[in-house]
């Protein structure tokens, strides 16, 4: 039995100096974090009432965001994924529209958002009530950079879907409404999944927008990432066990997507 | 109970243009070479292409009519069983998605599931069956939303040879035992005179002969048509 042979390289071995370098700053400090980190008196610092209360609001407005991504973005994607249907659809405009907060910086967000929902707002000014500086501003801020990757992972899932089982509910006289909910909906499930973890970890992490539109009053508006940086200052070991919980959390996505990689961001 | 279309469709550069008519108690069957536009006179029908022209089911003009309002069943070839739903509950889809409270509807499901000989099939995963189980269960989901037309898109292509016969014999039992106006599409001769009482004869989106299965044996009237009956009889 002959064996087979190994295929030559052709990588210039120049190349390998780089990507050590780039493996190093990606790599190094998440090591850091974790060497530094004092074992010993996380429990006493996780449970601290700054801690506590921060995390519960963190999480409270990182649900909330991804629920309302969810209820608005899911239209949202299907108009983009089946707007081939509606020609009056400027759909790359939408497109167009949908992918800013992923490039946009978030401090420029908030700020926009400050310029429309503020006191003096383009909006704003005709409400009631005040949104800046509040838990809901928090949630705004959070959803305007957290949607859009919950919208391309289910325009990526609606696209790939069949829409022939679509047309075989119709024939069964099943109507719009109930084609999107029984049908269309539950085949598309691991893709609007994938997206709200995503939205959830992205909402999670948001700071410049969060701390621009809505401040960073404690209990009501002060996030995860806002403390941590606030603490930083006084309190390094808190800052440093924060920071844990935060990467664990996102490594826990991580891994629960890992074969899964959103369609539509890397596009 | 009848069938009276007169259609035209257009399809990218591909036109249809067909008349004809289905009767109770014969089953009419669509014949023509790949691309004749078989799907696309069932598309027209069901309503899922636009088509100008009238369909007219049972007194009742279908034009303008979305899918789901045309009380149409449509069998597809690749029989497009719902693969979320169990096979219970994809038979109870239709009934439940006219309104029928779901105890109801899931009875329902049983007894056309029991009909066609497949009720130990209901708690199934629609993926786990084979060609000739969801070939019937897609038969048992087209018929039990009560459609006032039947449909069936090739309904034989999607299984292996061996099985072929055996199961056109039963689909031409459970259709009869069905009884409403059925519509066939093939390109198969054997599926023909199995399952066929009048046939028509579909060519490059023309209707190139209509009539009972026997004026079509005895006199076909294209070489298309001369061809499928010669090389049926050799058999």
């Amino acid at each position: 039995m002959r064996a087979s042979a190994r295929r030559r390289g052709f990588l210039a071995p120049v190349l390998w100096l780089p990507a050590g370098l780039a493996i190093a700053l990606l790599g190094l400090p998440l090591i850091a974090l974790a060497v530094r980190t004092p074992w010993g008196q996380l429990p006493a610092l996780l449970s601290t009432s700054v801690v506590a209360q921060a995390l519960g609001l963190s999480l409270l407005t990182a649900t909330l965001s991804t629920g309302l991504s969810l209820l608005l973005g899911i239209p949202l994607a299907v108009v983009l994924a089946r707007s081939v249907e509606w020609p009056l659809v400027p759909r790359r405009l939408l497109r167009a529209l949908v992918t800013v907060p992923l490039v946009l910086p978030p401090v420029v967000g908030g700020v926009a958002l400050l310029l429309l929902l503020g006191r003096r707002g383009m909006i704003g000014q005709f409400l009631p009530f005040q949104i800046p500086f509040s838990t809901a501003a928090v949630v705004i801020a959070q959803t305007f950079v957290a949607m859009p990757f919950l919208v391309f992972a289910v325009e990526g899932a609606l696209r790939a879907s069949d829409r022939r089982f679509e047309i075989a509910a119709a024939t069964l006289g099943a109507s719009r409404w109930r084609v999107f909910c029984r049908i269309t909906l539950p085949l598309i499930a691991p893709g609007v999944s994938a997206g709200a973890l995503l939205c959830f970890c992205r909402a999670l992490g948001e700071f410049g927008a969060t701390i621009t539109f809505a401040g960073s009053f404690p209990g009501v508006t002060q996030t995860l990432p806002i403390t941590i940086y606030l603490q930083l200052q006084t309190n390094p070991d808190a800052a440093i066990a924060l920071s844990l919980v935060l990467l664990a959390i996102s490594v826990a996505v991580l891994v629960t997507l890992r074969d899964r990689w959103v369609p539509g961001l890397t596009a | 109970m009848s069938l009276d279309a007169a259609l035209h469709a257009v399809r990218g550069t591909f036109e249809l243009d067909a008349q004809f008519a289905v009767t109770e108690g014969r089953t009419l069957a669509v014949l023509g070479p790949n691309g004749a536009g078989k799907s696309t006179l069932l598309a027209a029908l069901a309503g899922v292409i636009e088509a100008s022209g009238s369909v007219c089911l049972n007194g009742r003009e279908l034009a303008g009519v979305p899918t789901e309002r045309r009380r149409i069943g449509y069998v597809f070839q690749d029989f497009l069983l719902f693969p979320h739903l169990t096979v219970l509950e994809n038979v109870a889809f239709g009934p439940r998605s006219l309104g029928m409270p779901r105890a109801a509807a899931r009875d329902l499901a049983e007894q056309w599931l029991a009909r066609l000989g497949i009720a130990e099939l209901a708690p199934r995963r629609a993926t786990q069956l084979s060609g000739g189980q969801a070939q019937r269960v897609a038969l048992a989901r087209a018929v039990a939303a009560g459609p006032d037309l039947l449909l069936l898109d090739e309904p034989l292509a999607a299984l292996d040879v061996e099985v072929r016969a055996e199961v056109r014999e039963e689909l031409a039992r459970h259709i009869q035992d069905w009884g409403g106006l059925t519509i066939l599409v093939t390109h198969s001769f054997d599926d023909v005179t199995a399952l066929a009482d009048d046939v028509l004869v579909l060519e490059r989106g023309r209707v190139t002969q209509r009539g009972s299965l026997r004026e079509v044996i005895q006199s076909p009237a294209t070489s298309y048509a001369r061809r499928l009956v010669a090389g049926w009889a050799e058999d």
